[in-house]
Order: C-alpha cells, then structure tokens, then sequence
C-alpha cells in the first residue's frame, strides 16, 4: 500500500513539473530559451480574437500562429514586453488584452470591486455599533416580578 | 426611524437595478454580435502595404493607390465560404454604383483565386496578395472576410466584419461612400 502511495506521489510530482503544453509548435519555438519564455509568458496575456476566451498560446486557431509568429519576431528585434503588447492593441484594440490594462477607462473595472467592498463593510460596522449602543428597554415592575420568578428568586410559584 | 435612513437602504438596491439595466438592454439587442470587435483602426490612416499583383502584368496595391479616391478594401479567400456569399454584392457595387474596391487575398494559393475569380466575376480594381497574412494583421484582421470604407486621405472610417448583407450595404455603406466623396 505504502508503495502505491509512493508511485502516486512520484506521479503527481512529475506531472506538475511538466510545463503547459499551449499549442506551440516546435518551428515556431525560439532558439534562446529565455526569450522564449518571455515569449510563452506573453502569449497567454493575449487573446486569440477567433475563439475569444483562448489565449494565443492555447489556440490552434491560424491566426493564433500568426499572432505567435509575429510576437516572437518582435521580441527577437528587441521589443519590451510592454512594446509588444502596444504593437498588438495599436492593431487589435485593448481588447486583445486577456489582462484589461490600468488606464482612466479601466479604473472602474480595477478599483470598483475594492471599493464597493470597503463601503460595504463600513455601512455593515457602522449598523453593527448602532444595535449595539442602543440600550435595553426598561423592565416593567410585573415584567421584574416574572423575571425574578423565572430565576427562582421570587417565591418560587410558577405563574 | 428615520425616513432618510430608509431612503438610504434603498440605494444598493437601486443601484443594482440601474447597473442590471445597462447591461441587459444593450445586451439583449438582436443586432449586437458581442463577438465583433471594433476596428482599433477607426479615422487612422491605412497602415503602410505594398503587394505584390494577384493577376500576372496587372499594377499590384499598395497604400499610395489609397490616396486621392474613396474607396473599399475587401480582405477575402477563395477557400472562404462568406467571402463567396458575398460576393455578388461586391459585383453590384463595383458595376452598378460604381464603387472602388481593392482587393487582398488572403492567405490565398493564387491560383485557386485566379481561378475562382474568372468564374465568377472580378469586382475589384486591384488585387494584392497577402500570402503570409501579415498586412492582414496590421490591418486588425481577425477572420475574412472583412471590408474597410477608406476615404480621400486614405484613413480608415469603417470596418464591416464578416460578409456584406444588403441591409448593410444600403443603410451604412453607400450613405458613408457618397458622405466621404462630397
């Protein structure tokens, strides 16, 4: 049993050291590692416009090779990586973007959530302390009777 | 209690409601296909190409044929099927309202193209061919076919993603062509 576990986790250990396949092809790929990676790490920012919801770097779409293509020779002609995605969304528009950038049109989109959740939570502390500081009502004299009863203070009678 | 703190509660709510709003009736528009996306390229000029002819001996495009006329550009295939759907639109266009259009073939075996084209007409002015699809891209193309309106200074001020359909043509195109030649 303990070496089934062992097999598992040797498994498991290997399978997440193996990096994400993407639908790279190996002509498009490169030669220096480091620019690749960069290259990888770039394409899965940006969005192949024919499906939409697939980076370039999962897409098999032609287009996506195209984009892939053309990021790589900018990159190999020394572009930034802050230049490529310029060169991409002067063609494609911010939309082409997977990650919205931060800019005046998008500061709604970034702070919004933070924001909301901040007046969320002070209206909920400040109603918190509201019911909290409210005091007791004040006891009636049969109300103090009954109570004093209950606790078996009183003359101990059931009412 | 207090009437302004009810008023108060009724804010968040409100504020969903109007949020909810702005989003589904625009959303729920028949005519919107979210899947279109604006041209990034709107009222700039024509990005800078020059190909090579798709028919032998004939002048081939290049952004200096922009200059001085209005115009289309068509980006299309023969192996597209849209491309072919429309094409008897564009015949119209060029032949009876005698619009200017410029073709680039996209990613194209000239050949099929060539072949395509003698059989079923040829629309366009001039053709370029755009065999690895990169003036395509500095275009923003993203599918074929796609059709730009270029005006006198050679600026792009519209892109039609998809095939042209005679709604289209009528109530945006031809009003647009005959705005930009006053």
């Amino acid at each position: 049993m303990r070496r089934v576990v062992w097999r598992v986790v040797w498994l498991v250990l290997w399978l997440a050291a193996a990096a994400p396949a993407g639908a790279v092809e190996p002509d498009e790929m490169l030669a220096d590692p480091a620019l690749e990676a960069r290259a990888r790490a770039l394409s899965r920012e940006i969005r192949c416009l024919v499906c939409q919801n697939q980076s370039i770097d999962d897409s098999a779409a032609d287009l996506a090779r195209d984009l892939r293509i053309v990021l790589r020779e900018r990159l190999v002609a020394g572009d930034g990586d802050d230049e490529v995605r310029q060169y991409l969304v002067a063609r494609y528009g911010e939309f082409v973007l997977l990650r919205p950038r931060l800019r005046p049109a998008t500061y709604a989109l970034w702070f919004g959530p933070p924001v909301l959740l901040v007046l969320g939570g002070l209206a909920f502390y400040l109603a918190l302390r509201r019911r909290a500081a409210a005091p007791a009502p004040e006891l009636t004299e049969a109300e103090r009777r009954r109570l004093a009863d209950l606790l078996g203070e009183g003359s101990g009678e059931p009412p | 209690m207090w009437l302004g703190r009810r008023l108060l509660y009724l804010v968040p709510a409100t504020l969903f409601t109007v949020l909810v709003a702005a989003y589904l009736i625009p959303a729920l528009d028949p005519r919107r296909d979210p899947s279109r996306v604006a041209s990034a390229l709107i009222d700039k000029p024509a990005p800078e190409f020059a190909l090579a002819p798709l028919i032998e001996g004939e002048a081939g495009l290049a952004t200096a044929d922009l200059a001085g006329r209005v115009s289309l550009i068509n980006f299309f295939a023969s192996w597209c099927g849209p491309c072919r759907i429309e094409h008897p639109l564009l015949m119209r266009l060029a032949g009876e309202h005698g619009v200017t259009i410029f073709g680039i073939d996209y990613k194209d075996p000239p050949e099929a193209a060539r072949r395509w084209l003698a059989q079923d007409g040829n629309p366009f002015a001039r053709i370029g061919v755009d065999p690895t699809g990169r003036t395509a891209i500095d275009f923003g193309v993203y599918g074929v076919p796609e059709t730009y309106v270029i005006d006198r200074s050679g600026r792009i001020r519209h892109r039609h993603v998809g095939p042209l359909d005679a709604a289209t043509v009528e109530e945006v195109i031809l009003p647009m062509l005959d705005r930009l030649r006053q």
